[in-house]
């Protein structure tokens, strides 16, 4: 039976997305990213290690720690579900457990990092 | 599973490849506990006060030393994932040389860090 359908348009969705490359470049990008911020990063752990509470807060409140915290807890925790995505995606293969644990790690990684950037935001801004 | 731990006999590559793994799984945990540091800090004097003492006691610092040589490990290890991206190193003889020089890197750096850490009054 003849077709009303174009071979253009058959053809249409099934390759790739399209989106490889980018995506694959973003998680590079990402991870470039977080070769100075995490050894910054480890500086600050020592840094407040060493600082009580009220210590803390005002170390905080300096605009350049507040900003490379800020980045620091964004960028690592939208490595972190791009990486574990990869494990789950690797080692899990039935459809069901596969989806839940992306949807989880993704809500994980959301909630963690949303509440990290908005606690240093509130501290940081609101004089806590 | 992969790389295929069946199959294959045990070279350095291989652990490299493997330990990139369990360290960003560790870092994932890692990451979690620096977003309950910024709750209990938002949570007042109080809340903060107990952070520091968990992370302070003997487990807390076993976790924190663990975290330590899990982040230089993934760190270096990552630097040499970006390396072989640009298409350098890819070949076997550089490979297992980069494998021993991350491992060394992890060993030093995080010895030092702890090093500075209990100059600084960190510890």
């Amino acid at each position: 039976m003849a077709s009303y359908r174009t071979p253009l348009s058959r053809a249409r969705g099934l390759g790739a997305a399209g989106h490889g490359v980018g995506h694959w470049i973003g998680e590079r990008v990402g991870a470039v990213a977080l070769i100075p911020l995490t050894l910054w990063a480890i500086y600050a752990v020592i840094r407040l290690a060493a600082l009580d509470y009220y210590g803390a807060v005002a170390w905080i409140s300096s605009p350049l720690n507040m900003t490379l915290m800020v980045l620091t807890i964004a960028i690592s925790f939208w490595h972190m579900h791009a990486g574990l995505r990869v494990v789950v995606e690797d080692y899990i293969h039935k459809t069901l457990s596969k989806t839940a644990l992306l949807l989880l790690n993704l809500f994980v990684c959301g909630l963690a990092g949303a509440l990290a950037v908005f606690s240093v935001l509130k501290v940081a801004l609101g004089g806590a | 599973m992969s790389p295929h731990l069946q199959v294959w006999r045990w070279h350095i590559t291989m652990a490299t490849s493997i330990l990139h793994r369990a360290t960003g799984v560790a870092l994932y945990v890692g990451a979690l506990i620096a977003a309950a540091w910024a709750m209990s800090l938002a949570g007042g004097p109080e809340a903060y006060a107990g952070f520091k003492a968990l992370m302070g006691s003997p487990l807390g610092k076993f976790v924190l030393f663990g975290l330590t040589l899990s982040g230089f490990y993934h760190l270096g290890n990552g630097v040499r994932h970006l390396t072989w991206d640009l298409g350098h190193g890819l070949d076997v003889k550089s490979a297992n040389a980069s494998a021993v020089g991350v491992f060394a890197f992890t060993a030093a750096a995080t010895l030092a860090v702890w090093i500075i850490a209990g100059m600084t009054g960190a510890l």
